[in-house]
């Protein structure tokens, strides 16, 4: 595909744009429709874009192994952190209130920190299922 | 939708088949979206029109894309399907009608969770306050779902003789 | 009568069909789309549970007062990448098996199976 001039130049165009839309509905997902998931999918998605137009070799370049695997473990350790540390200030596992002076100020900053966590960890394991399909050479037995 | 499905039972093109698939996932979002569930359509059409069709076309990529013709005569999978079609649909007649505010889904927690969580969290979309806080756990093991997912599909497919078989095909 | 239970025949008649091509094919591939098409429907049935006539979405804004429930919405969310997780997988071990057996039909995969016995 690195030879239709078209689809190059406009993926290159597109990929900003459906980065920052996944950041917008990552964190806007408390205001209206989507959260952690949606934006997880999205943000894997550019990268899927780039890995079909330019291959898969240059796509592993922009986003090393070492950094998904990393993405994939960070996501779930936050998640998990954030309820450990609700544990050590004093409430129950996952209980935000005690996690600022205010009730509902820590809930608002646990709920954020949360869903950080999910869209992190969903974006690494979308991309790294992607690469090990597409990077996976045929080796009959 | 229901047009898309029966498609799919006679289409024996397999990259057709895919397509169809990902056609009837959006439509179930556009579905989603006139029953009012906003984030369940968003997360429907991106997962279920984007990554699953990206990957069964990866999968098809690595194997057939035909599907050969059957051999046997599909009489008893017909009747199962129509016995349990008939004794499900005898069973929803007891069901309430659709869109009353009396269903007994409405009773319980679903009004607590609509009055409180915009005080106690400050959070205006109650989907997102309840999966992140009150159902809070549940979404825990909803990531690790995912996390071992993708360690399968490392572990599954990963080229793990890489280093082993260049250093055999160069020396071949 | 006919227009209030019309939403639950539909989703019935779509899970048969899902259910038909997971039981009724041989295809692998096709059978793990007969189970998203399965899910789907599940789905469907889960989220006109949830509606409530005259209602919106779940977002609190001014000017609304009637909600539509979203205590499925949250269930359905999490099932839904449940399933993609799932068919990750199931694609996944589809390709080691086109490696292992050098096919995707079942029947000729239970043959290779018997004959190896």
């Amino acid at each position: 595909m690195r030879s239709y001039l078209v689809l190059r130049v406009v993926s290159k165009l597109l990929m900003p744009f459906i980065l920052l839309f996944a950041l917008y509905v990552q964190f806007h997902g408390d205001f209206g429709p989507g959260g952690g998931f949606q934006a997880g999918v999205i943000f894997a998605s550019a990268f899927i874009l780039y890995a079909l137009i330019f291959g898969v070799k240059d796509a592993g370049a922009v986003l090393p192994r070492g950094i998904l695997r990393f993405g994939i473990a960070m996501g779930v350790l936050l998640y998990a952190g954030v309820g450990v540390f609700n544990l050590l200030v004093g409430g129950n596992f996952l209980d935000y209130n005690v996690m600022a002076k205010d009730p509902t100020l820590g809930q608002h900053l646990g709920i954020w920190l949360v869903e950080l966590g999910v869209g992190l960890t969903v974006a690494s394991v979308m991309v790294t299922i992607f690469f090990t399909f597409a990077g996976h050479r045929y080796r009959p037995q | 939708m229901a047009i898309t499905v029966i498609a799919i039972v006679k289409i024996r093109n397999l990259f057709a088949v895919v397509m169809l698939g990902s056609i009837f996932s959006l439509l179930a979002a556009a579905m989603f979206v006139v029953l009012d569930a906003v984030d369940v359509a968003f997360t429907e059409a991106s997962v279920g029109a984007g990554i699953s069709t990206v990957l069964a076309l990866g999968t098809l990529a690595l194997t057939t894309d035909r599907e050969k013709k059957p051999m046997h005569t599909k009489l008893v999978p017909l009747c199962v399907v129509f016995l349990t079609g008939a004794a499900l649909i005898y069973g929803t007649l007891d069901l309430a009608p659709f869109g009353s505010k009396n269903a007994p889904v409405h009773t319980h927690v679903g009004p607590t969770y609509l009055a409180e969580a915009q005080e106690k969290t400050t959070v205006p979309n109650v989907v997102t306050a309840v999966l992140a806080s009150y159902r809070g756990y549940d979404t825990l093991g909803e990531v690790t779902v995912i996390f071992t997912a993708g360690i399968g599909v490392i572990l599954l497919l990963g080229n793990w003789r890489r280093e082993r078989d260049s250093g055999d095909d160069q020396n071949a | 009568m006919f227009l209030e239970y019309f939403n639950y025949w539909i989703v019935v008649f779509l899970m048969m069909a899902g259910f038909y091509i997971v039981i009724a094919h041989d295809n692998l591939i096709k059978k793990i789309v007969g189970l998203n098409i399965f899910q789907a429907s599940v789905f469907v049935l889960y989220i006109s549970f949830g509606k409530i006539t005259g209602g919106t979405a779940p977002i609190i804004a001014e000017g609304f007062s009637v909600y539509s429930n979203p205590l499925p919405h949250v269930l359905i969310l999490t099932a839904i990448v449940v399933g993609v997780a799932t068919t990750a997988l199931g694609l996944a071990l589809v390709v080691r098996i086109n490696e292992a057996y050098g096919t995707i039909e079942d029947d000729e995969i239970h043959k290779a199976d018997e004959e190896e016995d």
